[in-house]
């Protein structure tokens, strides 16, 4: 077994490796794969070691290279199309929602379509409204598209190897905020289909259910950690897939909890922790020991000030606060 | 009359006639190109023509319900193209396909299946006319998203370039599709990484009701061409034999240079922008240019050249297209009473069966 202590940004890098060695026909596409910044560490070195022809950086035209990476997997590539910041990747939502999302369906093709977009979440640091946000609840809403956020530097490396192998469009969503956790991750794991991939339980406990979504997952076990000292016993589930949703998980969890808290780095109206309560409500047939809770960005765009993000942004103290709270009035 | 007339100004020098239906064209040169079977060429534009009559009569009854883009007036266009074109080739159309699928040689009965909402449907029902396939013949797939289409025909170029020798990619697309973006940043993507795909744009002048002169300030789309230093080519898209020769000429830069190139073709749609009418009324100078226009009919010009060289006759003519329309009425007859899909393929095909 070849295992690996690996920070979440060198597993992306990893996976990448391996799925250009291993699939010959593989184009990745996007802004900045040959700058040393856009991306992060997570392609470095890569445009040398397989060429230019196979990693290629491209104009500023988010719609049309997302086309481009498209029409290469419909004529038989295999392709990925990397957006370093998901804000820019609003400008391609023709290509992804219109066109790669309902391709197979509207032509009742029997052909796969491998293209994955990646959109990386890459926010704080004063950066504002435009350099901040968190989308995946807009592309969860899209029949057509499989949509993964890895939390781990397992996920990282291993759910952007099954979304390039997948049949299907995927976007996989990686944030900056993971880059640095570290953890062991098995190398000579070969991850299955993507499409049997769900919902993780990282941390067992008995009073409460907290889901978090890529990396609220982080913050969900750090709060975990922080109110077991309050005996207060947290079961933390990773949701990694948001469409299609595998709600099954959590609710046999909120069975045994009854009480359930979504953590999500996006915001509230008609978001991801919407979905997920709204999902677990209608299939939970016991009563709550607690009414559900979202924990979310407030609803307003994000602020550049630093101390305006500062309560922008949920922390450990503020999740853990307001779990206090509702563990309070229910008791 | 005149107050209905407008402006026709090109960024290059172009031959007037081209956009003015009123002045008189050249003829046909079907003897230059004696290798091709013009007699073949003249029934596959008969054929279009018919089938879309024919969707249009059905339409107007309200047995066809999916909106119907028809392409009469404009079959010249993807019949000489399609003579240059192999399956081996990735082709893509938009929302006006019809002809582009028939003139590849995709299946009728499975088109008229289609578009009727049918099992048998080239997209098994699923897409009805806007959404359309034949992918065997290289025609991957005409979807409707204005300009949709074109960066996908420059990732197919991409595919191509890696892995073949000759395969090019085809996307066809009108004047408006250039007022979105998107074709401007898939013209500059494939100038810059050198992809073979041609770009075939059919200016038949108008988007919808609004003339071109009414939305670009000059009426060659070929100027973005030059922008982006890309090889190309206007001319009367009403002439076969023209359209044969330029996208002969151009795909051979494309095949074997392994760069892109523009042909535009300049047409004139007699129907509405969707459905059967003539769109007299709504259409921006539709009165006085739809005349002169039918008189540039592309298959009465072949036709022409046909029976003056005397490679068909009156009688063969006649007695061709009668055999051709009640051979597209039978099959049309025969897709009106065949299967609709079954009701759980709706959840078919969201995702791969994998």
């Amino acid at each position: 077994m070849s295992v690996s202590t690996m920070k979440y940004v060198d597993a992306i890098q990893n996976g990448f490796d391996y799925l250009l060695v291993t699939y010959p026909e593989l184009l990745i596409l996007g802004q900045g794969l040959w700058s040393p910044f856009y991306v992060g560490r997570s392609l470095h070195g890569l445009d040398q070691k397989y060429g230019r022809e196979r990693v290629i950086d491209t104009p500023i035209s988010e719609n049309a290279a997302t086309g481009v990476a498209l029409g290469a997997a419909i004529a038989g590539s295999k392709a990925v199309i990397i957006h370093p910041r998901m804000d820019f990747m609003i400008l391609a939502v023709d290509q992804i929602v219109n066109e790669a999302a309902k391709w197979r369906y509207m032509l009742a093709s029997n052909e796969d379509i491998p293209l994955t977009i990646r959109g990386i979440i890459n926010r704080g640091g004063e950066q504002g409204a435009q350099h901040s946000q968190a989308l995946h609840s807009w592309f969860a809403h899209i029949p057509g598209l499989r949509v993964v956020m890895p939390a781990t530097p397992s996920d990282a490396r291993n759910l952007l190897i099954q979304s390039v192998e997948c049949p299907d469009p995927v976007i996989y969503i990686d944030d900056r905020w993971c880059y640095e956790f570290d953890e062991e991750v098995d190398l000579s794991r070969q991850p299955g289909p993507l499409s049997s991939e769900k919902p993780h339980t990282v941390r067992s406990g008995n009073d409460i259910t907290l889901v978090g979504i890529g990396f609220s997952t982080l913050l969900c076990l750090d709060v975990a950690e922080h109110l077991s000292v309050d005996n207060i016993s947290c079961e933390v589930i990773d949701l990694r897939v948001l469409n299609p949703l595998n709600i099954a998980p959590i609710v046999t969890s909120v069975n045994k909890t009854r009480r359930l808290v979504v953590v999500d780095g996006g915001w509230k109206n008609a978001g991801m922790a919407a979905e997920i309560i709204a999902s677990v409500a209608e299939s939970f047939k016991g009563s709550w020991n607690s009414p559900p809770l979202r924990i979310t960005l407030p609803d307003t765009p994000a602020p550049s000030s630093s101390v305006l993000e500062s309560i922008y942004y949920p922390s450990i103290s503020d999740i853990s606060l307001q779990i206090m709270k509702l563990m309070g009035t229910s008791h | 009359m005149s107050s209905d007339k407008h402006r026709i100004e090109t960024l290059s020098s172009l031959p007037e006639f081209l956009f003015d239906p009123a002045l008189k064209a050249p003829e046909l040169e079907i003897n230059n190109f004696p290798d091709i079977a013009w007699r073949d060429v003249l029934k596959m534009m008969l054929r279009i023509r018919r089938i879309e009559e024919l969707l249009g009569e059905r339409a107007a009854k309200g047995i066809i319900k999916t909106p119907v883009h028809l392409y009469i007036g404009q079959e010249a266009v993807a019949t000489g193209l399609a003579l240059n074109l192999k399956n081996t080739d990735f082709a893509f159309g938009n929302h006006r396909s019809h002809g582009h699928y028939l003139a590849m040689g995709g299946d009728e009965y499975a088109l008229l299946c289609e578009i009727l909402g049918k099992e048998e449907g080239c997209s098994h029902g699923m897409g009805g006319s806007m959404h359309i396939t034949a992918a065997d013949k290289g025609f991957i797939g005409a979807l409707p998203i204005v300009a949709g289409t074109i960066p996908i025909a420059v990732g197919a170029a991409l595919h191509a370039k890696r892995n073949s020798n000759d395969s090019v990619a085809v996307v066809f697309f009108g004047d408006g599709a250039v007022e979105e973006g998107v074709f401007h940043e898939s013209m500059n993507f494939a100038a810059v990484h050198s992809l073979p795909v041609l770009f075939m744009c059919e200016n038949n002048l108008f988007s919808s009701h609004m003339h071109l002169s009414q939305r670009q300030p000059f009426m060659d789309i070929s100027r973005f061409a030059i922008a982006h230093g890309i090889d190309y080519a206007t001319i009367d898209g009403n002439n076969v034999t023209e359209v044969y020769r330029s996208s002969r000429e151009l795909l051979q830069i494309a095949r074997i240079q392994r760069k892109p190139v523009l042909l535009e073709a300049i047409t004139y749609r007699w129907r509405a922008h969707v459905g059967p009418d003539e769109d007299i009324e709504i259409g921006y100078g539709r009165r006085y240019d739809l005349p002169n226009w039918k008189k540039r009919d592309p298959i009465k010009r072949l036709v022409d050249a046909l029976l003056k060289s005397g490679l068909i006759t009156d009688d063969w003519l006649v007695k061709e297209d009668q055999s051709i329309s009640e051979e597209l009425r039978t099959l049309q007859d025969r897709a009106e009473e065949a299967a609709y899909p079954a009701k759980g393929q709706l959840f078919n095909k969201v995702y791969a069966d994998k």
